[in-house]
């Protein structure tokens, strides 16, 4: 019985402890996710706010404009006045240097009220007034869908020759004996951190030479030789399927090349999507190639340059620029939250087992 | 989970095995089918990474301009003495490359790994929920990331000044306050402020790298009573130093060819003060602006020579920090 008590009270201790420390923590994580996510929630009231609450010292921090009233057909102008010790939101009557008369919207029919004080220091009523038509001017300005139309484009042929590529490569090594494989894998991984600079301006020069900057293809073209992590994210996938599959097939008579396309691929399924999406929204960001490529042809920009082309251009509309970052972020966040695991799994393994 | 012997184990297992036997002809077939499977990556490899690279060399030979190719002209070595000892601005541009990672690297790294070990902790409640939004920003285009913190950053109406000011009453609005972008003093803070919401890829790695440190060294660690700061700096850190030592490598990489966020502000002009005129910026300028493309293939090889001796001097210490398991150091 003592015995047993002790333990409860133990147990009890123990608990308590547990509760103080989930308490701390999580709100810590709170805290923090809180601070993290501030410009995101900037960004999202300041795309619907108007120009002028912007610029508006003491404006309230989500959309909104100032109140008005109308009284017998004409339009007054709401304050917050202070009377017996409550703030009222009342509509400006008939200013005055001294003593000001203000109607209350509540109650118009009870006649002017008159306030002593000087107006010009009251604060205005402000009412909730989102300016959804931000996003649609920013949606025209920029030119969004012909944006979205060469994003959509350029990530999706990308995508497909880099998968394609890396996964014919990753193939070749994980199941077949090349001399001086490892070799070349190793020097395949030393590309992974290759300035990129180092090779621009002789492919550069052959891309001029050959007519291609200044459209699509040198960014295109290169895609489906393979890229180093795409290779090493699915070459640890191969390496895991078991080899009975391709051996029964091989006994069949099936070539590799058959082998490859009917029976690797459609086992990888869940490999292939993790490089895919990976390689789509690297191309969704990419920036310094298109920059350079198709330098002067506005038709062609993805988003991000035209974004860039747009905050040069509106860098004082501060509601237009942020509705378009936020128009440009939607589709990556929304494929996030659906494919996150594929996503956070893929980042690991790329990374970790390196 | 240690990047790097890997390259070392395969290069010593490369090299030990001479094949000397002559190859059946089945071998042969196996090989010239893996030759077929890898040839993507060996052409893609000799047209966009080798051939580019020699070229490049030699275009640091010459005095060249695209739109003129014809009267391009041998100069030697004369783009190398420029860049290595006449050009002021590589030097300078480079120390504020260095200067700026200097700061923004061990910051983001710091804040990845700290997310990282709170999301671990088995107390926090809803770790998955955190997890996702942390990840999310990296979502977002970088362009759009930078103009959205351009905007909260700003000195007027952005609200990172307009809630210290709330909060410590200090005058952080205004041409007197905090000038994020514009006070060269404080401008690398506010490109680091940028780089964080590019943090959840580093915190996913480290996080899977404290899921990989094994449970019996907590317990019997906890046995011997030691404390939770003497098992994060005990056993956790010295067992994820692998981790944290290949961000390390790809941060001093990626930072040296930071050009994005400047380029989107000011367009390169260095703002404030030319703070912000960064080696790529440089690089940029002198090779698709002023068209000098044999000085900025210098610059490019340059750039490649600085990456190749930071990256030795970190392997280098690595030996003494970085903790490999299983080996017998």
């Amino acid at each position: 019985m003592v015995h047993a008590q002790r333990m409860f009270g133990g147990g009890l201790r123990k608990s308590t402890q547990v509760l103080i420390a989930r308490i701390t923590l999580t709100s810590l994580t709170l805290a923090i996710l809180g601070l993290f996510l501030i410009p995101m929630v900037y960004g999202i009231t300041t795309a619907m706010k108007t120009d002028i609450q912007i610029s508006r010292p003491g404006a309230p921090w989500w959309p909104a404009s100032t109140r008005t009233f109308t009284y017998e057909g004409k339009a007054y102008e709401v304050y917050l006045v202070p009377i017996d010790g409550t703030i009222r939101e009342l509509a400006l009557y008939r200013p005055g240097r001294q003593s000001s008369l203000f109607i209350d919207p509540e109650n118009p029919d009870a006649g002017p009220i008159e306030w002593q004080g000087q107006w010009r220091q009251l604060e205005r009523a402000w009412t909730l007034d989102i300016q959804w038509a931000n996003f649609t001017r920013a949606w025209n300005t920029i030119n969004f869908p012909n944006l979205l139309r060469n994003t959509l484009m350029y990530a999706g042929i990308t995508t497909f020759g880099a998968v394609l590529s890396a996964a014919l490569v990753a193939y070749g090594f994980a199941r077949f004996r090349i001399p001086g494989k490892n070799i070349l894998f190793m020097i395949m991984l030393s590309t992974v951190i290759l300035p990129g600079a180092v090779t621009l301006i002789p492919t550069y020069f052959v891309f001029l030479r050959i007519g291609w900057v200044g459209t699509w293809l040198p960014l295109i073209v290169p895609a489906f030789f393979s890229w180093g992590t795409n290779v090493f994210l699915l070459r640890q996938f191969f390496l895991s399927i078991p080899r009975d599959l391709e051996e029964a097939a091989m006994i069949d008579g099936a070539s590799p090349i058959r082998i490859f396309f009917s029976i690797i691929l459609p086992m990888s399924r869940p490999a292939l999507t993790a490089v895919a999406l990976f390689h789509f929204f690297w191309a969704w960001n990419d920036f310094f190639g298109p920059l350079i490529y198709l330098a002067g042809n506005p038709d062609l920009y993805p988003i991000t340059v035209g974004l860039t082309a747009f905050n040069n251009l509106y860098s004082q509309s501060t509601n237009l620029i942020q509705a378009a970052s936020l128009i440009s972020a939607v589709i990556p966040i929304v494929v996030f939250f659906f494919a996150q695991r594929i996503f956070l799994e893929g980042v690991v393994i790329s990374n970790l087992e390196k | 989970m240690a990047p790097l012997p890997e390259f070392g184990g395969i290069l010593r297992r490369g090299l030990a095995k001479p094949q000397r036997r002559k190859l059946s002809k089945l071998e042969k077939k196996e090989i010239s089918w893996g030759l077929f499977f890898i040839s993507p990556w060996m052409i893609g490899f000799l047209l966009f990474y080798l051939l580019p690279m020699i070229a490049s060399f030699g275009f640091s030979l010459y005095d060249f301009n695209p739109a003129v190719p014809d009267q391009a002209r041998f100069v030697g070595l004369a783009n190398w003495e420029r860049a290595l000892f006449n050009d002021q601005e590589v030097w300078l541009s480079l120390g504020r490359t260095i200067h700026f990672a200097a700061i923004s690297l061990p910051i983001s790294l710091l804040f990845a790994l700290f997310l990282a070990v709170l999301l671990n902790s088995e107390h926090v409640l809803g770790k998955s929920v955190y997890r996702t939004l942390f990840y999310m920003p990296t979502m977002i285009p970088l362009v759009a990331t930078v103009l959205i913190w351009n905007g909260v950053l700003n000195d007027q109406t952005g609200w990172i000044n307009v809630i210290i000011e709330r909060l410590t009453g200090i005058r952080a609005t205004g041409t007197q306050g905090l000038r994020w972008l514009a006070d060269p003093n404080l401008v690398y803070y506010a490109y680091t402020m940028f780089g964080l919401w590019g943090v959840g890829n580093a915190m996913i790695i480290f996080l899977a790298g404290l899921q990989g440190v094994p449970t019996e060294l907590y317990e019997a660690a906890q046995i011997d009573g030691a404390n939770w700061f003497h098992r994060l700096f005990f056993i956790t850190i010295p067992l994820i130093t692998p981790v944290i030592f290949y961000q390390l490598v790809l941060g001093v990489i990626g930072s040296l060819q930071y050009f994005l966020a400047p380029f989107v502000l000011n367009g390169g002009t260095g703002f404030p003060e030319g703070m912000t005129r960064f080696f790529m910026i440089y690089f940029y300028k002198q090779s698709f602006t002023f068209f000098n493309m044999g000085y900025g293939a210098t610059l490019a090889w340059l750039m490649l020579f600085i990456a190749m001796v930071i990256t030795i001097v970190l392997f280098g210490t690595s030996r003494f920090w970085v903790f490999y398991a299983g080996e017998e150091r």
